[in-house]
């Protein structure tokens, strides 16, 4: 029995093992069971239905930093234009999640449900009652670990997810078309979040989703948006080929997160792993050659080498607090692509004028 | 300013403006945007010029601005400044309300083009689209920005009929008002009129407001550069809908109940905002969130530093007043480091992995009639500020920082509710505890959350705690089982709220849990939520977590106690205190440790010391900081009395408390033994006697003859503190002051009339006086020594007198072997003097006689309390050519209902110093930095009793000779006239006739009310009351002192407002 707080009273004990053997006792909601995956943290302070349903997590054990989660409950499930409308995808994309203090109770006029309850219905564990700073502090110095949440009943062996293409298990199997335009827009689903589709539909474009690997070449379309997605990019070489060749076809391209990585690897350019990743909602970024800056939403762990950039390729936007690449841009205007996510959802919407450049570049 | 041109200003001589004295509404937060704005000033090697009468604020300090000047900030004054200073910029949003409304009327004056002087920060424009109402409507209109549904009105009759076309209930707010003065909620046509017509007495402008009952209030700091570039600092939560003003709120930061829509949806409309108005630096806005949807509406934007922001930096570790005045040089927030991480810029948006609760604090018991209800504008002294990772935790720390003799949300006693219901609707300052109780007598959540609005979000969490408390109830103190204890803890339950529960003592409680290793971590504030490794120490306790964060123990480290929450009788002066011992430390090579946790403060500016605990100033938490840095030992005597209070306790729990030693404090302290050691020392005082039984108190009284005055022991501020004057009243004071100090004795004196009262300020190193300052109150004794005017050389006081009190302060100090700060009150009669009061710590005048003098008693206090030897300064004090006046600075405007007297129980909230070549000089700066108006053409009298009346002639006859029209009421009239002075005769208030002394104030023909109450102590609502409270809801000055108004009359008399010298600090101390 525990007695974390009144209404906790039911939850049980478990913990959270790491790669490198050490423990973290807390409290198990959602989902009484076990789970592997590889551990990673945010900093948001708001926003976990929206980031437990973002496919770049796939495979990952999310650890928030702000301490207090669940407070506002769960919104419910609602489509609307085939899409859901309150995730961004339509199920929990983690492995597990930890927090520090689950709130048990939940206020909100547009809940429906509970975390706890969530996580229950789509099979996830949740660990609370850590010390989810120093776990970040750990994770912040050894790089990201494996890890698993066990229970004393439950255990569970270790997973890794960076051995399997991640981007082929979050994108989907088959093109799917959202909205009507006179322009097409195609999108590489490496793991999309909704609202990047929310927004090209916004702007009166026509949605063309279609899986990592599609064969875009026999395809009529105005404008390439590449999404975002978990793990290594350089798994991903039948995107790039395709990126490729729409480039040699002089149709715009914007890329997002992944979709970035793509675009520089499609480029010529060189990706590596980062070592502090970008995993929070208040990343700020600098216009290279401007005063203009961003307060950006990013959750990455690999980045584009400057350096590795060809000619007629320039950086576009830097990050201000490591100075790594957030943006390229070829020098005809018509290919660009960005670290962060300008749809936010969860975080800020300062660049969400970006999609309004991209419009119009697409109707250019 | 001209922003278009992209670069750096570098002005040579920039004028910066404080909020002068600290009033309700406006406090010590503008001490700490003020000092980071000149230290950001300072760094560009810019020479700044501060104008503040505040002489207890670190920013009038002789380390930080270039020049300072201690006159009023008001529009007459600064532009004399600015004509001798030549300043080439001026900041105007680091000093409140009061040097915005200062910079306003100054620019529409123009005086900053006739003396060619920019505005820094954010144009003058963009502040008056913020100020007026409706101009702001308009603006934000603009992009379509919502605002709450408004008019503006000129008039009664004008808002009577907007308020029925928007539909009652409606909010009156005032244009230009600090702290929401003069607004409130009607909910009827009366009531509109009746609130309208007070307002338009202030303002020519009122508006008149849908009421958003219910909604949720919700606030952003937003800071802005010329490039344009905007982030949010943080968001806030209130606890307390709608309706109860921010700075009357519990605030929660960052919010708790919202989605990430919601909060977005929030931050991208203040960046349009802020962005649309074009202000530069630093600005607030208020929401209110319908709890429902997402229908928003802005409530207001303050265009300046302010509380909130004073908050919002604590909160987060956010520089935000220095990059502030960084951003008004021109410089973009990405061209600025990043203070805490160094390697980062300014430009980023903090993380928090904590959650932050500030409640504000009350002193309305300390006020006779006033009403206790909190709503829309503001009543509250001060706030605290608590860190924890749960919300419990935070909230219940920050309940006991309070020091209103709270435990936390449970295990209180002392709060009593008549009717829950009444109390959940319309919320007094107790309202958190009629939450817990209403949840002890089993009503729900939903019934608590229809009564009041709060969020039940936040109720549950109160919930919890309840819950813990039930737990807890079934275990006795030594068989507590470990898991729940550590819940405990974690939940914030103190070891002595959780002794209470379980009938243990705090320390059997605190024996058990460590002897389960049950102990509070040192937490990180870092800005970041650990992302990046940051090095900070900016740190706070907690028992949620699972390993330190710094590594200890930490060679020569000492700590400091801080002066804790801001509060009538405490405030900034022992900030400085503080402060300027950290500095002293530090110049001797000691690591210093700071344990503070009010918001508004300088103290807690993670810079200004090695180390910062934000956390509670208690045994618990000093034992547990002690006891891991393994410091040096304790500093106590700096900030007031809370730290005071503690000596004892420490010294029991085998801590080393520095200085003078705590058995000693603890003789001085308590009336009764400090009495005793005085007689046995054969030292005068007011003939004395310990309470046992209210009979032989009664005998006493009569023995020596009324009236007597009640004093409890270990108090500050007098509370409890009053004078007798019959068998009835000593009885009923009687009651209060051992209900209010319970474990300490209570003492009754003789309470000497007509006596002149003098202070001793000094610092002694093993039992020698090493420096001192005399100073008189200008009020004879009976007036609180926080709220009497206080004159430094004293000027009226005979040298025998001098004489004596130096001689008895070198006894004193002797016999208690002082090392460090102290300080005696004395009163005097015809050469007869005696000690009425004597504390080892530093006084609240501990600036004032530094700054008078031009002495820092606490670097010579500090010195000799860590056994440095401190060479004796020679007094100084009869060689000034100049004199110093400090005068108090009352908040009864805020205070409704309150009766703006004085007594022995202290009601100032602040205090302003000034300098002058003589008495007249400093005195008339002082009180025209106070409020009062001049000229003053027309006076009411009513001068109470015939003694009274005889010996006020002289003064009136001073007036009558400047040519000044007198107003009196019948008695006082029929006396001036039978003098031969004309007076014309005004009706008492409670009497039919015309004219009226009522309609007179309030039409705004009398310049100056002196009411000099026959007995300070009556209770009833006499006409007396109802003069002086309309004076104050009609800002008219007021004087309630005969000798304060002698010494008024007088200096009129001899001086007016041209002849006042602009000199600032540094000239009248070289000379």
């Amino acid at each position: 029995m525990s007695f974390n707080n009144g209404n906790e009273a039911s939850f049980q004990s478990g913990h959270l093992t790491l790669e490198d053997g050490s423990v973290f006792e807390g409290y198990v909601f959602g989902k009484n069971g076990a789970s592997a995956g590889e551990v990673v943290f945010n900093t948001g302070m708001v926003g976990y239905p929206d980031t437990l349903t973002d496919p770049s997590y796939l495979g990952q054990i999310l650890v928030m930093t702000y301490p207090l989660v669940g407070n506002y409950g769960i919104p419910p499930h609602k489509q609307m234009s085939n899409l859901e409308r309150n995730f961004e995808s339509s199920r929990i994309q983690v492995k597990g999640l930890i927090v520090s203090d689950y709130s048990t109770d939940y206020s909100h006029w547009h809940a429906e449900k509970s975390l706890d309850r969530w996580l229950k219905d789509y099979g996830v564990p949740g660990l609370t009652g850590v010390d989810t700073r120093a776990l970040t502090k750990k994770l912040r110095a050894s790089g990201t670990m494996l890890g698993k949440i066990e229970i004393k009943r439950e255990s569970v062996d270790w997973y890794n997810p960076n051995l399997e293409n991640l981007v082929a298990t979050a994108s989907i199997d088959a093109p799917e078309t959202y909205g009507e335009g006179k322009k097409t827009v195609v999108l590489i689903d490496c793991g999309a979040k909704n609202n990047i589709i929310h927004h090209l539909m916004k702007r009166g474009f026509k949605v063309v989703r279609v899986p990592w690997d599609y064969d875009l070449s026999k395809m009529q379309f105005d404008g390439l948006m590449i999404s975002n997605g978990p793990g290594d990019p350089k798994m991903c070489r039948p995107t790039v080929a395709q990126i490729q060749e729409t480039i040699a076809r002089d149709i715009p391209v914007f890329g997002i997160c992944m979709g970035h990585q793509l675009l520089a690897l499609a480029a010529g350019a060189d990706t590596y792993k980062l070592k502090y990743g970008h995993r929070s909602q208040n990343q700020p970024v600098l216009e290279v050659g401007t005063n203009h800056c961003l307060v950006t939403s990013q959750n990455h762990g690999f980045a584009v080498d400057d350096r590795s950039l060809p000619k007629d390729w320039s950086p576009w936007f830097i990050n201000l607090n490591d100075q790594t690449n957030e943006g390229i841009r070829h020098k005809s205007g018509r290919f660009m692509s960005v670290q962060f996510h300008p749809e936010a959802m969860p975080g800020p919407v300062d660049a969400e004028y970006l999609f309004d450049e991209f419009a119009r570049m697409v109707n250019g | 300013m001209d922003i278009k041109n992209n670069e750096i200003i570098k002005p040579e001589k920039v004028v910066v403006l404080g909020s002068a004295a600290l009033k309700i509404g406006e406090a010590g937060e503008f001490d700490y945007s003020g000092s980071q704005a000149i230290k950001a000033l300072k760094e560009e090697g810019i020479h700044t010029v501060l104008i503040n009468p505040n002489i207890a604020t670190i920013q009038t300090s002789e380390h930080l601005a270039d020049k300072v000047y201690f006159l009023p900030v008001t529009a007459e004054f600064v532009e004399k400044v600015i004509a001798k200073e030549k300043p080439d910029g001026i900041l105007l949003s680091f000093g409140g309300q009061t040097a915005l409304n200062c910079g306003l009327e100054l620019s529409r004056k123009g005086v900053f083009e006739k003396y060619n002087v920019q505005v820094l920060g954010s144009p003058i424009q963009a502040v008056i689209d913020t100020e007026d109402r409706e101009i702001f409507a308009q603006r934000l209109d603009e992009i379509g920005a919502s605002s709450a549904r408004s008019q503006a009105a000129e008039s009664v009759d004008e808002a009577i009929k907007i308020a029925e076309s928007l539909g009652f209930p409606v909010i009156i707010r005032i244009a230009y008002a600090l702290g929401g003065l003069g607004s409130g909620v009607c909910r009827s046509r009366e009531e509109v009129e009746t609130l309208a017509r007070k307002a338009l007495s202030y303002t020519p402008q009122i508006l008149v407001e849908e009421y958003l009952e219910g909604w949720k209030e919700i606030e952003y700091e937003v800071m802005r550069d010329q490039y344009n570039n905007c982030i949010t600092i943080c968001n806030m939560e209130n606890f307390d809908p709608m309706g109860i003003h921010t700075g009357e709120s519990i605030v929660v930061a960052p919010s708790q109940t919202l989605s990430n829509r919601e909060y977005h949806l929030l931050r991208e409309v203040a960046i349009k905002v802020i962005r649309h108005l074009g202000i530069v630096g630093e600005c607030n806005i208020q929401y209110a969130l319908d709890p429902k949807s997402e229908q928003y509406r802005i409530i207001e934007v303050n265009a300046r530093l302010s509380r909130s922001s004073a908050l919002a930096s604590k909160a987060t570790g956010y520089p935000l007043a220095f990059i502030a005045a960084k951003l008004a040089l021109g410089y973009g927030l990405h061209n600025l480091p990043n203070a805490i991480t160094r390697v980062t810029t300014a430009f980023f948006e903090p993380s928090l992995d904590y959650v932050v609760v500030k409640i504000p604090r009350w002193d309305l018991k300390k006020f006779r009639m006033v009403s206790r209800e909190i709503g829309s504008s503001m009543k509250s002294v001060g706030e605290v500020m608590a860190i924890g990772r749960k919300f419990e935790e935070a909230l219940q720390k920050a309940l006991r920082m309070l020091e209103t003799g709270a435990q936390g949300l449970v295990a209180n006693s002392g709060f009593e509710f008549e009717d829950l219901e009444k109390e959940l609707i319309n919320p007094t300052e107790e309202r958190v505890f009629a939450i817990v109780e209403a949840m002890e007598s089993g009503m729900d959540v939903d019934n608590i959350h229809r009564l009041s609005h709060i969020d039940k979000w936040f109720l549950y969490k109160i919930a919890n705690v309840v819950e813990i408390e039930k737990q807890l109830k079934k275990s006795t103190g030594d068989k507590l089982p470990p898991a729940l204890l550590k819940t405990a803890k974690q939940m914030g339950f103190s070891d002595k709220q959780i002794a209470i529960i379980t009938g243990s003592t705090q320390r059997s409680v605190r024996e058990w849990r460590h002897r389960h290793n049950i102990r509070p971590f040192i937490r990180q504030i870092d800005t970041l939520g650990a992302e990046y490794p940051a090095q900070t120490n900016y740190l706070y306790l907690s028992y949620n977590g699972i390993a330190d964060e710094i590594e200890y123990p930490i060679d020569r480290s000492v700590m400091i106690l801080g002066s804790g929450c801001y509060r009538i009788g405490s405030s900034v002066e022992f900030d400085w205190c503080c402060v300027n011992a950290g500095y002293a430390l530090r110049k001797m090579g000691y690591h210093t440790v700071m344990l503070n946790y009010n918001p508004e403060t300088v103290s807690t500016d993670y810079d200004e010391f090695d180390k910062l605990f934000f956390d509670e100033i208690r045994l618990e938490t000093v034992l547990e900081i002690y006891h891991k840095l393994k410091t040096i030992g304790v500093v106590v005597s700096m900030g007031g009395q809370i730290p005071n209070n503690l000596a004892m306790e420490l010294d029991e729990a085998g801590l080393h408390v520095l200085g003078t030693s705590p058995d000693k404090i603890d003789s001085a302290e308590n009336r009764d033994s400090f009495s005793q050691m005085l007689d046995d020392m054969n030292i005068k005082q007011p003939q004395w006697k310990r309470l046992h039984t209210l009979d032989a108190a009664k005998d006493f009284a009569n023995d020596v003859g009324y009236p007597v005055l009640v004093r409890p022991s270990y108090v500050l501020s007098g509370a409890a503190m009053a004078v007798a004057a019959n068998d009835e009243q000593l009885s009923q004071y009687l009651q209060r002051a051992v209900k209010i100090s319970p474990d300490h004795p209570t003492v009754i004196s003789k309470f000497l009339e007509n006596a002149k009262e003098i202070e001793m300020d000094a610092v002694a190193q093993n039992g020698e006086i090493v420096a001192y300052a005399i100073s008189e109150h200008v009020e004879n004794a009976g007036v609180h020594s926080g709220d009497a005017t206080l004159v430094i050389p004293p000027q009226r006081t005979y040298l025998e007198t001098i004489r004596q009190v130096r001689e008895i302060s070198t006894k004193i100090a002797e016999a208690l072997h002082i090392n460090g700060p102290f300080n005696i009150q004395f009163i005097a009669k015809e050469n007869e003097v005696m000690v009425i009061e004597c504390n080892l710590r530093a006084s609240r005048s501990f600036p004032f006689v530094s700054k008078i003098m031009g002495q820092n008693f606490i670097d010579i206090a500090t010195r000799a309390i860590m056994g440095h030897r401190v060479e004796k300064n020679e007094a100084r004090l009869f060689e000034l050519d100049y004199v110093g006046v400090k005068a108090p600075q009352f908040s009864f405007t805020r205070l409704q209902g309150a009766d703006p007297t004085l007594g022995v129980e202290m009601a100032s909230t602040g205090e302003v110093a000034c300098l002058g070549n003589d008495f007249e000089e400093a005195f008339l700066k002082a009180l025209l930095s106070v409020g009062f108006k001049m000229p003053v053409k027309s006076v009411l009298l009513s001068t109470g009793s015939i003694e009274s009346k005889a010996e006020m002639l002289e003064a009136t006859r001073l007036l009558m000779k400047q040519g000044i029209k007198f107003y009196a009421t019948e008695g006082t009239a029929k006396f001036m006239q039978s003098n031969g002075i004309p007076a014309e005769k005004l009706y008492w208030p409670l009497e039919e006739g015309q004219p009226n002394t009522i309609d007179y104030i309030k039409a705004g023909k009398i310049d100056l009310v002196v009411n000099i109450p026959k007995n300070s102590q009556k209770e009833e609502l006499t006409n007396g009351y109802l003069i002086r409270r309309t004076a104050v809801d009609f800002d008219v000055p007021l004087i309630t002192n005969r000798q304060v108004a002698m010494r008024f009359a007088q200096t009129l008399s001899r001086i007016g407002v041209e002849d006042l010298q602009i000199k600032s600090w540094s000239e009248y101390l070289e000379k």
